[in-house]
């Protein structure tokens, strides 16, 4: 069980990058790397946590259907069997999914690329525009909805 | 042995902090058993830059994946799966803060439409413990309301913001109720406690201290005031002496170490779950169904709020990832019609949105976010795009919904966990259904141009009740119109589990309410308590 980055043989830490990084390819256009970028991937390996099973899991699934090594596969073949994973791959993919997703977009580079600040919610805060509560008065206008009880 | 106490009371959350509380005027000995922990809000995961994904894992509601080892195990192969906290504040750490009160009409719902039962209260009796537990949990909202009876919340409502003011636009083209939620969440300074610096991430704790959950709202008083409390004990069962009353309870300590604390008065306040387990798991040769079971209905009549939740995405940039998560409610479906295909009716609990995490991860789980070269454009059409809203149905008590004891899971202290048998009724699958359809009247007519819901949610198992109801006759309820066991004259329950029915709103408003009655029938009754 890979609950350690250690725990993962070189082939399947080069698996699972090029996997990183055919969900989220880098983009130019909006200026953010790949899940595969060596920061966020190492986020990734520290981040398998009570799921260490499920990408073991998905691993094993990798290598069934690429029948050989996912990361060495022709890009074409490799987007092909991301598609059948994606069909099979199940609850543990859905872990993989959230483990991968949840280190890409806390990154800072990502973060900024959404016009966000990089830090935690707390203690600043966020500000919240204020309300027109005359919105309401169509509701103040009406009757009261509850019912009376005897 | 420990030393003998007047009160014990198991459970910290909700309603134990609650009953604690108003006990402690009477300067009893009084003891709370939590089996969890103190929490630390400097902890919570809005301190922090991985704060999303703790909500998926050691702050994620259901106690069988943030498996901490202050929780127990639940069978989760039912239509819809528990959600509970287990530590000081109980349910209250874990929650949005919705904090709305049952209507006059949730109290007699067999004698307005036929179905289930009356409670044997009534809402004027509740008022007044509704406003002394709304003074404690300091609540915000807007008097006026055309739903609900004249009440006023003393702090102002929340900020509609973008998301808000994009669905009343929906809500008022219709022409259908809204108002701003009465909330548990502090939007001035209040005793003690800032205001809401709006961190979008009320559920999993508020490290600010805004929300009120009850380790910093009833429990400093309560200690102040003499109560004492400790964590980490985890109550096995309720013992009774030759008498046929509690005699206190068997627990496990921090070191695992089985103790028996002895007690004149035992109040269960765990919840609609963990106390029908305790009194199943009570049961002795003078009580073999269970204590306080004579009538059979222990753990039976377990009731949810069967939960929808529908969003759409919109052109404009809203503000999901910022605000609190609620803003504003509707009840235009609430009070039943008939002509509606179903009894009884449901609460829209408007919600904002998500953070950048939980928009990816959810986007992607429903299939609207692709993997590859589109994942970039599509992602920035969805996050900071997106709001919706919950509906709470009404779930109506059935007997074959019910907790027993498994014969197999076990926690960590090998106590028998809980097992969970529950069908959706026809009533609340129709419901559920009508939510849906004008959910989506309500985002379409905000502009919305894309709209997906889910009914019901399966891990929206958040609220228990029913499961020891009362009931003024004890062959069809568990404790009496006061909140004492019918058979064991000295045990009290103060939780959800005494709820006679659901109605559709979030419950904790009501179960503290509660809470405050019972310990004030107690204190006022004192000399013939047992009687």
């Amino acid at each position: 069980m890979p609950d350690s980055p250690s725990a993962l043989s070189a082939d399947q830490r080069r698996s699972l990058q090029s996997l990183a990084e055919t969900m989220i390819p880098a983009s130019v256009e909006y200026g953010v790397p790949s899940a595969g970028d060596k920061v966020i991937f190492a986020d990734i390996l520290r981040s398998f946590g009570r799921d260490a099973e499920h990408v073991a899991a998905v691993l094993r699934m990798l290598d069934s259907l690429s029948g050989g090594v996912f990361a060495d596969l022709a890009p074409l073949r490799r987007d092909a069997v991301a598609a059948q994973l994606r069909e099979v791959g199940g609850q543990s993919l859905m872990y993989l999914s959230q483990i991968i997703l949840q280190c890409y977009y806390r990154d800072d580079r990502v973060m900024r690329s959404l016009d966000m600040e990089v830090r935690p919610p707390f203690p600043k805060g966020f500000e919240v525009e204020q309300s027109d509560w005359s919105l309401l008065d169509p509701v103040r206008a009406r009757p009261k909805l509850y019912r009376e009880v005897p | 042995m420990t030393a003998p106490v007047d009160v014990l009371i198991i459970g910290a959350g909700a309603s134990g902090a609650a009953v604690a509380w108003s006990l402690a005027e009477t300067k009893m000995h009084i003891l709370c058993l939590e089996q969890g922990d103190w929490m630390k809000p400097s902890e919570y995961p809005s301190a922090g830059r991985d704060w999303e994904a703790r909500a998926l894992n050691d702050f994620h509601y259901s106690p069988n994946r943030r498996a901490r080892d202050t929780d127990y195990p639940i069978n989760d192969d039912n239509s819809l799966r528990i959600a509970n906290f287990n530590g000081v504040g109980g349910g209250t750490v874990l929650y949005a803060g919705h904090f709305p009160r049952f209507h006059p009409s949730d109290f007699r719902v067999r004698s307005l439409d036929g179905v289930a039962d009356d409670w044997p209260i009534d809402y004027a009796t509740l008022e007044p413990f509704y406003a002394e537990n709304d003074r404690m949990m300091g609540v915000s909202g807007l008097a006026g309301d055309p739903a609900y009876p004249p009440h006023e919340p003393m702090m102002p409502p929340l900020p509609l913001g973008k998301s808000g003011a994009t669905l009343v636009r929906g809500l008022n083209k219709l022409g259908w109720h809204w108002w701003p939620s009465d909330v548990a969440i502090a939007t001035v300074d209040y005793e003690g406690r800032g205001k809401c610096i709006n961190l979008a991430h009320c559920i999993w704790g508020c490290a600010q201290g805004a929300k009120a959950s009850t380790d910093i709202t009833y429990w400093p008083a309560a200690i102040r005031a003499g109560v004492e409390l400790r964590t980490r004990c985890r109550v096995r069962e309720i013992t009774t002496n030759q008498q046929g009353m509690a005699s206190g309870v068997v627990y496990y300590d921090a070191d695992g170490i089985e103790r028996f604390q002895p007690a004149a008065v035992v109040i269960l306040a765990g919840n609609a779950v963990g106390t029908a387990r305790i009194l199943l798991n009570s049961a002795s040769t003078r009580f073999p169904g269970g204590l306080a079971n004579s009538s059979g209905l222990v753990g039976k009549n377990l009731m949810f709020h069967p939960y929808a939740q529908i969003f759409g995405w919109f052109d404009e940039t809203l503000d999901g990832d910022r605000g609190p998560l609620d803003c504003i409610w509707s009840q235009e479906f609430y009070e039943t019609d008939r002509s509606r295909g179903f009894v009884r009716g449901y609460t829209f609990e408007f919600s904002r949105g998500q953070g950048p995490v939980m928009a990816a991860v959810h986007s992607m789980a429903i299939g609207r976010l692709p993997w590859g070269p589109d994942h970039h454009r599509v992602y920035r059409k969805l996050f900071r795009h997106r709001t919706g809203m919950f509906a709470i149905c009404e779930d109506l008590p059935e007997e074959h919904n019910r907790v027993t004891l498994d014969p197999v899971l076990k926690d960590s202290s090998g106590i028998p966990a809980p097992k969970i048998d529950y069908t959706l009724s026809e009533n609340s699958r129709r419901m559920l259904d009508h939510a849906v359809a004008r959910a989506s009247e309500i985002l379409r007519a905000a502009g919305a141009h894309d709209v997906w819901f889910e009914a019901p949610i399966p891990d929206g198992g958040w609220h228990l009740m029913g499961t020891a109801r009362m009931g003024t006759d004890p062959a069809r309820s568990v404790v009496n119109e006061w909140g004492r066991s019918h058979d064991v004259k000295n045990l009290f329950i103060v939780d959800g589990s005494i709820f006679v029915t659901a109605a559709g709103v979030n419950p904790t408003r009501t179960i503290q309410a509660l809470a405050l009655y019972v310990a004030d029938n107690i204190k006022r009754r004192l000399t013939t308590l047992f009687d």
